[in-house]
């Protein structure tokens, strides 16, 4: 059995939970709006930081092998790598008897003119073609992101590769004659580094 | 200066010689290996192409230093008595005019056909593309290729 003090304690109980709760009721739609406000902030910070990113990988260092086509270009005005009829071939290495390495050694020649070089020179090979020539900063975005499109890497394996791999790491010693891309190695990895902490997002 | 080793025209050689010198300087005029030309200096014309370790190589841009323990072959060694058959067709089509590229072309055929056993007109035109000829043989130099796969396809 309840005693009546039992049950007015219960009673009372019961309506200071209610009134708590009905209390609390107009916090949730400002919770919510912080939410989402702190979730768009962060958007536009990743769009941001891509931005810079892009700045980098379409500038002629990077976009002259990221070709959708089957010849390179080379110069800041990327000219066709056509003079001498240079081709991607079936491993991204060139042709027989006209392969990259003919040419491109494992270091910048030091002539201006002459072939810039980095280990393994090379195209991306045909059936991965990672081309970024013409891509909006939206679609540039999403290849980069697209294992199906960036050689199958993470975007942990894609940080690494943009931070250490030789080819990526050439475009800022280019050797005599040759732009370098609009920021630092340092900064960029910096920007890549914003995009991916904060939701690696890419524009529409 | 620092010694290189490496191997050319499969003879064990030290070079003693600053690393950065380029391969084409070293063979000429250290190893009075002549038969490799000088031609632009750049990579652009193919007067200068050696093997080493089988591939096509601009030695006027290659320096030292990368081909150490490498094995480099110059026309002097592509074989010991013109059996090539790359030799064998340049001599049988007469390929040569003035001569001078024609060590860098028949180098850079080689490499070619040791790839593509049977290459079609594009092939050869694709390979050789980077061999440039003052005298305008390249006709005679494609003919010449035809006949060297031949050549090699017979004798096999």
């Amino acid at each position: 059995m309840i005693s009546p003090y039992e049950r007015r304690f219960l009673i009372c109980g019961w309506a200071s939970l209610f009134a708590l709760l009905a209390g609390s009721a107009p916090l949730s739609p400002r919770i919510s709006a912080r939410a989402q406000e702190n979730t768009a902030n962060k958007k536009d910070k990743s769009l941001q930081a891509f931005r810079a990113v892009a700045s980098v990988l379409t500038s002629p260092r990077c976009l002259n092998c990221h070709i959708p086509g089957d010849a390179p270009l080379h110069g800041d005005d990327g000219k066709p790598h056509k003079e001498l009829n240079i081709k991607r071939g079936p491993d991204g290495r060139g042709t027989p008897a006209m392969r990259c390495t003919n040419c491109h050694q494992s270091e910048n020649a030091a002539t201006p003119h002459a072939p810039p070089g980095a280990p393994n020179w090379q195209l991306p090979p045909p059936s991965m073609r990672m081309a970024w020539q013409g891509l909006s900063t939206g679609d540039l975005c999403r290849t980069l992101k697209d294992p199906a499109k960036n050689g199958n890497m993470t975007l942990a394996q894609l940080y690494q590769h943009l931070d250490e791999h030789p080819l990526v790491l050439w475009a800022w010693n280019p050797g005599p004659g040759r732009s370098v891309p609009p920021l630092s190695h340092e900064q960029f990895m910096s920007k890549v580094k914003e995009w991916m902490d904060t939701g690696a997002a890419c524009a529409e | 200066m620092e010694t290189t080793r490496l191997v050319v025209n499969g003879k064990a050689t030290e070079l003693n010689i600053d690393p950065a010198t380029p391969l084409l300087w070293a063979l000429r005029e250290k190893l009075g290996l002549t038969g490799t030309k000088f031609g632009c200096g750049m990579a652009l014309c193919g007067a200068c192409t050696v093997h080493v370790d089988g591939n096509a190589v601009r030695s006027c841009v290659t320096p030292v230093r990368a081909v150490a323990g490498k094995r480099v072959t110059t026309i002097e060694g592509l074989s010991a008595d013109c059996s090539h058959p790359v030799q064998r067709a340049w001599l049988q089509i007469q390929v040569p005019q003035c001569g001078y590229c024609q060590p860098g072309q028949m180098m850079s055929a080689a490499v070619l056909l040791a790839a593509n056993a049977n290459p079609s007109d594009a092939d050869i035109d694709d390979a050789m593309a980077g061999n440039l000829c003052r005298c305008g043989t390249y006709a005679r130099i494609r003919k010449a290729i035809h006949l060297a796969a031949e050549l090699a396809r017979s004798a096999k």
